[in-house]
């Protein structure tokens, strides 16, 4: 009797083994390919460091153990700020703007997905909103606002400091980016509970409330994280207004000393910021992917 | 006194140009058990949808305890709170335990205080027997334990009826029995339900009235006996060979 699945084994006895070139990454093998090709990177980019036409000028300017430390704790005598003191309002900028973005982009976020026919103009405004600034590069939003805000002789608003006009635009991109990101949180959440809350009774404030947004919430935090991060580091955008942050200090001791390792200092300090919220995004993200697997079983 | 708890009349409802109900009409009595066939796609899920409002009607009316649901004054969340909905996919909140997801509708639609409610709650739990897994989350239940708690989330809000939507079509087959059987206590007891099934076995055994739907059709309408036994149209005849 014949059927489509009777095909008879290869003669060839090895024929399920992999390709040699395979076989050679197998087991402990594996461990040396990956430490091997490590060292081959590593050693590649010390070369081009090192062995470059301009590397020694580049490591003087960029890399001087002096400067360097200068830029850390600051000159005053030649007026020469702390980029370690200018990260100060680094962190208190983006600490401020993180609150401010997740209280406003959630109430853009809930306006956007509201029903009630009241709300229309609102939801209007929000999407309105959410197209400009996530459209306008948030340089020129910094340069609009920092100069802008002061010209319009408000009481409260046209005389706050620099890094305080940094916080608004900051605010205004964000929370439109991250509105978008609370939104897509929202309707990630599977139709069926909304209908089984509505079943029950409760109105569409207590679905949202009960029900959708504690769930939207968990979904949303890793993304929500990228998008701190990213804030993080264009807090130093603000130095273009003039607010003397970290980026600003370096500018000014780079300027003076003609000498670049003050940005490289800057750009240290912003590592042992962001590398942290980083790796626990990263954290979060593979928990999440190892939680949707075990459910999937 | 007049028992009529929900009374549907005449429902036409339309997706599109797609007729999914066409001129459907029945009526639920206290304590009385309905249970809807017919084959996938024949418009029971719409029609139950329909009923708690989570589907607007293009045509004829639905009436709660004499009150017409088309009256303009009416609030939506006010009727469904009357009538329990139990869904083919459970929908259990599946961040909130098991014991807060009986006791959500209570406490956020009714208002009434969480310590009451819980030992209701409790009290419910125990029923189905799974009150020691009050405080564990949805997904640590199988599926038949989770269907029995969205069964008594919904009894939770002490309805006028319930309505069940497939309710054990989403099972393992090993899983049904134990849903079928809370569901055929439910109805000893004096449940008033609204039940579409494809369990055949189960429609004759509990219910007071079948109703076989056809196309949006309500093609025949009468005791398990007199439909299962004596079909009267073809239709039915056709779909109740299909099947046995």
């Amino acid at each position: 009797m014949s059927s489509e699945t009777d095909a008879e084994a290869p003669d060839a006895p090895p024929f399920l083994y992999a390709p040699r070139r395979r076989q050679i990454l197998q087991g402990r093998n594996g461990l040396i390919a990956s430490t091997l090709s490590s060292a081959l990177i590593v050693a590649a980019i010390l070369t081009i460091l090192f062995w470059a036409p301009g590397g020694a000028t580049f490591r003087s300017t960029f890399w001087n153990p002096h400067y360097l430390w200068l830029a850390l704790k600051g000159d005053p005598h030649q007026a020469v700020y702390s980029v370690l003191g200018g990260i100060v309002t680094n962190i208190w900028m983006f600490l401020l703007c993180e609150v401010l973005v997740l209280v406003f982009g959630l109430l853009i976020a809930w306006t956007r997905v509201s029903t009630s026919p009241i709300l229309l103009p609102f939801r209007v405004l929000a999407a309105v909103y959410t197209d400009i600034f996530r459209g306008i590069p948030f340089l020129l939003v910094i340069l609009m606002v920092g100069y802008g805000l002061p010209q319009l002789n408000l009481p409260l608003v046209s005389n706050l400091s620099l890094a305080s006009y940094g916080c608004i635009a900051l605010t205004l991109t964000y929370s439109a980016y991250v509105a978008e990101v609370y939104r897509a949180g929202l309707h990630s959440v599977p139709h069926g509970q909304i209908l089984a809350a509505r079943s029950l009774g409760l109105t569409h404030y207590a679905t949202m409330r009960r029900v959708i947004l504690p769930q939207a919430v968990r979904t949303v935090i890793p993304p929500l994280l990228n998008d701190f991060i990213s804030l993080q580091k264009d807090t130093a955008l603000v130095s273009v207004i003039g607010a003397v942050e970290t980026v600003r200090s370096a500018q000014i001791g780079v300027d003076t000393y003609f000498n670049e390792s003050a940005y490289t200092m800057s750009a240290i300090l912003f590592l042992v910021m962001t590398i942290p919220l980083t790796r626990f995004t990263d954290h979060l993200i593979a928990r999440d992917r190892e939680r949707r697997l075990a459910g999937e079983r | 006194m007049n028992d009529e708890v929900l009374k549907l009349t005449s429902i036409v409802k339309r997706f599109a140009h797609h007729e999914v109900l066409r001129d459907v009409s029945l009526t639920l009595h206290r304590h009385e058990v309905v249970c809807l066939i017919g084959a996938s796609g024949s418009g029971k899920s719409t029609l139950l949808r329909c009923a708690n409002l989570l589907e607007p009607i293009n045509g004829g009316d639905i009436e709660l305890f004499g009150q017409s649901l088309r009256d303009p004054r009416i609030d939506p969340d006010l009727v469904r709170r009357h009538m329990g909905t139990v869904f083919q996919s459970f929908n259990l909140f599946p961040h909130l335990s098991v014991l807060d997801n009986v006791a959500l509708g209570p406490v956020r639609a009714l208002k009434r205080p969480y310590e009451q409610v819980r030992v209701e709650a409790m009290a419910l739990l125990a029923r189905i027997g799974l009150e020691s897994r009050a405080s564990e989350f949805p997904d640590r239940l199988s599926g038949g334990q989770q269907q029995r708690v969205a069964i008594v989330r919904s009894l939770a809000m002490r309805p006028a009826l319930l309505l069940l939507d497939e309710v054990t079509s989403a099972l393992d087959p090993t899983l049904v029995g134990e849903v079928l059987d809370l569901l055929t206590d439910l109805a000893t007891s004096g449940t008033t339900m609204l039940i579409a099934t494809h369990e055949m076995n189960f429609a004759r055994d509990v219910a007071h009235q079948v109703v076989f739907l056809d196309q949006g059709v309500l093609v025949e309408q009468g005791t398990p006996e007199e439909v299962f036994d004596h079909p009267r149209h073809e239709a039915t005849r056709a779909f109740l060979g299909r099947v046995r």
